[in-house]
């Protein structure tokens, strides 16, 4: 889109020429690199409980970001305002870092050509009637607390964002995007003759239209999922403890994926050696069934950016292909260092933030193996069909996951539920012991949140069923 | 002048329809200088500001904020509080504080420092400097750093609400940090320390912190998986005061009302030994849990959630404390708009006589945790699980380092089994602990 067109360009009257001005004044004490990030953030957020709508937000962010990179070094700024005086403080903020002439070239901008449209949503939630959006919690709770008369808690929201941004580079880029997302998710509470309570969670949603929360991802599938969970775990005993086999079921679990490999291979961890995958490109870190992909352009999902937040077109990047680690994830300033192009994978909470490498879709490719298979292949393990959160130390490459919902294994078949436990193993060595994958793979319905030094974006997540041989179970019952 | 803002938009509020509002202004700069293997690495410096409102119309409520302060911007804000404030459905228990319950506390808090403002950049990135090099040249073994970073923030906040509360107060606050790598058989471990004031006269010398988060590091060098074992957990003040964080979120009143804590059902009844006190304070002078009033203008005050053993207070703010029919606590907390939650001023476990030392001693086998990874705890139910790390004790001695293990337990069952606490009790956040003891736990390994 031209930039006269564009968001910022249309509202705020900036054309190239501005651009132009602002990154010299950004590099006017020097650098190899310099960018703008402008951004206008609407969001809104609909929370229903005890069959009211008790919460409704509503609100808007904008500002612009200034980074001016010189070798390894990083001057940033920002300004909650768009007036140029206030553009122009932040520039020679982040100029600030750098000291000599300038080694950048002075070049025109070019608005390139247009690229994938992966999100092509005519009306962004974000700009729908109020009302319609309300009607979406409404129908999660009714189907929720008609579920099962055990269920007694039903906390239903909904929460939208639409993201204008435009990103001016010293490179010579101008890109514009028109960012919509929607996630909507369901909080349930069972218990049974005034016991223990038990909780189950679902939601999901992605860069999708009101009308895409159809099926799996209607309000009322994502009700009666929270609503099994919770009533599954009042059934549930304890969790077992210690090493055993673990067959993870298809879709969310691939958190696993996200925390064991995905961290270690942003390249930041890499360039500076403190990653336990740093310098094992071409080593096996995974047993011949594993191939493992980031794919930030796939469409309408949560983890998908028509470009990432650096301008760069976002794609697909293999990071693990049959056990060996093929490539790491990498934005501007770890490419140039590692001397690779960028893959897209440059990611910014907001315009306060610096981007770092992030990872977008998530997901291994699926095997041959039949799901039905793989449960019977096991005579004594643990099945887990949901994850709650996970976390890694990058440099042990220890890493965790909790699982929510999850059975037994015993003699070849699914048994009793277990309460919650965590689930722990060591990065470059836990997809050794997959020895099995089916042939089911399913990315999981779009809820997924990841944090890395303070700063949050959307992710997904995809794995097919698989069996692991060997990994440390933190239940409580030997 | 933010106060007058708030104030203003108010005002605005109720012209516009809303029967009662409230508003919250905050605005901060903030500064990170981060060094990584003795050269500078980033300096970030900016200052923002943002305006939130919550309106009332009757007993329907709807909410907006915005990063736009000047005047059609917060007409925007009021407009946009109103519109939403549509769909939202009468709730019986929807309000504010009652004005007798609002105010603020006098006296200075100590919250604020010109001192931070007036740092000089390049004495920031000094102190990064030598904390940096103090952590590399500790040992030969400290091989690599993930870098130190010196930050400081200047900021302040201001609330007004349509039954005449307004107050603002500045805060100010500095730290510095460190994360080196040490590397030994091929293997690495990293660790890290910080220090964090409200003043930069209150911070520990650079020089300390990259030694300790260096010793940090190099003692988890040759980590290994132990069995799975039933045994003593000795949580670090560090760990535990996660710890304190769960305990903190099953009494706030938010879970406690809805029956989704496993403590809503025991108020008044034993829950942890005579040697256990627990308090919430929000008026201690310098902390970073403190504040003169709450986040609905509720003067802060001290309450003692478990006093020896009995669990005698929820913390709520006026939402919650209408739901379970008591008195708000004066715990409020938003960040700048919607319905308050509920958040803690400096919530902390009150340290017992002996140095930590001493409750190693009767130990003949146990785990002292130094790390926790993971969200696998459900203060519903209590169910506990979650990554550790740490050094093993054989004999009242630390051993040797472990990792790749899990502890888990049931939190109600922790609280009960916390044999000792140690008079370590240091505030470095709004949550802290002592050393303490949990009898036994659940270590799960090979």
């Amino acid at each position: 889109m031209p930039l006269a067109d564009s968001f910022f360009g249309r509202k705020f009257a900036i054309t190239a020429g501005d651009l132009e001005g602002w990154l010299a004044e950004a590099l006017s004490s020097g650098g190899d690199y310099a960018d703008l990030y402008f951004e206008y953030l609407a969001t809104s957020s609909i929370g229903m409980d005890e069959s009211m709508v008790k919460s409704a937000m509503q609100g808007v962010t904008l500002g612009v970001g200034v980074r001016v990179i010189s070798g390894e070094k990083t001057g940033y700024a920002y300004s909650d305002n768009l007036a140029p005086e206030s553009i122009r403080k932040a520039c020679r903020v982040a100029a600030m870092i750098a000291a000599g002439p300038s080694k950048v070239d002075k070049t025109s901008l070019d608005e390139g050509r247009p690229g994938h449209n992966l999100y092509p949503v005519l009306a962004a939630p974000t700009e729908t009637a109020l009302a319609d959006r309300a009607a979406m919690v409404q129908r999660a709770d009714a189907v929720a607390r008609a579920y099962d008369s055990r269920v007694f808690q039903v906390q239903a929201s909904w929460a939208d964002s639409l993201r204008q941004i435009l990103i001016a580079t010293s490179d010579g880029s101008i890109t514009t995007d028109r960012q919509p997302m929607a996630r909507m998710s369901v909080r349930v509470l069972a218990r049974e003759n005034g016991g223990v309570p038990q909780s189950g969670f679902s939601g999901g949603g992605g860069r999708i239209g009101l009308d895409q929360f159809t099926g799996t991802k209607s309000p009322e599938a994502f009700a009666r999922e929270a609503a099994r969970q919770a009533i599954v775990q009042l059934e549930a005993v304890e969790a077992p403890a210690g090493e055993m086999t673990v067959v993870l079921g298809p879709g969310w679990p691939g958190i696993l994926l996200h925390e064991a490999v995905g961290h270690g291979l942003e390249a930041d961890f890499n360039r500076k050696g403190v990653s336990a995958f740093s310098g094992r490109i071409g080593q096996k870190v995974a047993s011949e069934f594993c191939t493992v992909m980031d794919d930030g352009a796939m469409e309408h999902r949560r983890g998908s950016l028509n470009v990432d937040d650096e301008g760069v077109p976002t794609r697909q990047n293999l990071l693990i292909e049959n056990g060996v680690l093929r490539g790491y994830l990498a934005d501007k300033l770890s490419s140039r260092l590692l001397g690779q192009p960028s893959t897209g994978n440059g990611r910014r909470e907001n315009y306060q933030n610096i981007p770092m490498p992030r990872m977008t879709n998530t997901f291994m490719l699926a095997g041959e193996s039949d799901p039905a298979d793989i449960v019977r292949s096991v005579p004594r393990g643990l099945y887990c069909a949901n994850f709650g959160g996970g976390q890694v130390d990058i440099t042990s490459g220890n890493f965790v996951f909790a699982a929510s919902e999850s059975y037994l294994i015993e003699d070849g078949r699914i048994t009793r539920p277990v309460r919650g436990a965590t689930l722990i193993g060591n990065g470059p060595e836990a997809l050794k012991y997959v020895s099995m994958v089916g042939y089911d793979l399913k990315l999981d319905e779009g809820v997924g949140i990841c944090g890395k030094e303070g700063q949050s974006v959307p992710v997904g997540v995809g794995i097919p069923t698989i069996r692991i041989d060997r990994m440390t179970v933190g239940g409580t019952a030997r | 002048m933010s106060v007058e803002t708030a104030e203003r938009v108010v005002r605005l509020a109720l012209n516009s329809g809303a029967t009662d509002a409230e508003c919250t202004i905050s605005e901060g700069d903030e500064f990170t200088a981060q060094v990584r293997m003795r050269s500078l690495e980033t300096l970030k410096e900016a200052g923002s500001r943002a305006a939130g409102v919550r309106v009332l119309i009757g007993k329907r409520s709807g909410s907006s904020y915005t990063s736009d302060l000047c005047d059609e911007g917060l007409r925007h804000l009021v407009a946009s509080a109103l519109e939403i404030a549509v769909i939202s459905t009468e709730d019986p228990c929807a309000g504010m504080p009652d004005a007798t319950e609002l105010g603020s506390l006098t006296g200075d808090l100590a919250l604020y420092s010109d001192d931070v403002s007036r740092l000089e950049t390049a004495w920031k990135i000094d102190q990064a400097m030598q904390c940096e090099a103090a952590a590399l040249d500790a040992d030969a073994r400290i091989v690599n750093s993930e870098g130190a970073s010196f930050n400081s923030y200047s900021g302040a906040r201001a609330f007004a609400n349509s039954l005449g509360f307004s107050g603002a107060y500045r805060m100010a606050s500095c730290s510095l940090s460190v994360t080196p790598v040490a590397r030994d058989n091929g293997k690495l471990e990293r660790d890290h320390w910080y220090t964090v004031g409200r003043t930069p006269g209150v911070l520990e010398p650079a020089a300390d912190v990259g030694r300790r988060a260096a010793e940090r590091a190099l003692r988890r060098l040759g980590a290994r998986k132990v069995a799975t074992v039933k045994v003593p957990v000795v949580f670090d003040p560090e760990v535990a005061r996660s710890l304190l964080g769960h305990v903190f979120e099953a009494i706030s009143g938010e879970l406690v009302w809805r029956h989704a804590s496993f403590l809503s059902d025991k108020l008044g009844e034993r829950i942890a030994p005579e040697h256990v006190t627990m308090v919430d304070d929000g008026t201690i002078p310098g902390l970073f849990g403190t504040s003169p009033f709450d986040d609905e203008g509720v003067p802060s005050r001290r309450t003692v959630v478990i006093e020896r053993g009995i669990l005698k207070s929820w913390l709520l703010n006026s939402y919650t404390a209408r739901k379970l029919g008591l008195k708000t606590t004066s715990n409020a907390a938003r960040g700048l708009s919607g319905n308050a939650g509920v958040g803690r001023g400096n919530f902390f476990l009150e340290p017992g006589a002996a140095p930590p030392a001493d409750l190693l001693r009767g130990i003949r086998q146990g785990l002292y945790v130094t790390e926790l990874i993971g969200q696998g705890v459900n203060v519903v139910n209590g169910d506990y699980s979650r990554g550790a790390a740490g050094l093993w004790i054989e004999n009242g001695e630390l051993a040797y380092p472990v990792s790749e293990i899990t502890i888990a337990s049931n939190l109600a069952r922790m609280l009960s089994g916390i044999s000792a606490v140690a008079n370590d009790l240091r505030f470095r956040g709004s949550t802290a602990s002592p050393t303490l003891v949990i009898e036994e736990m659940t270590v799960s390994g090979q």
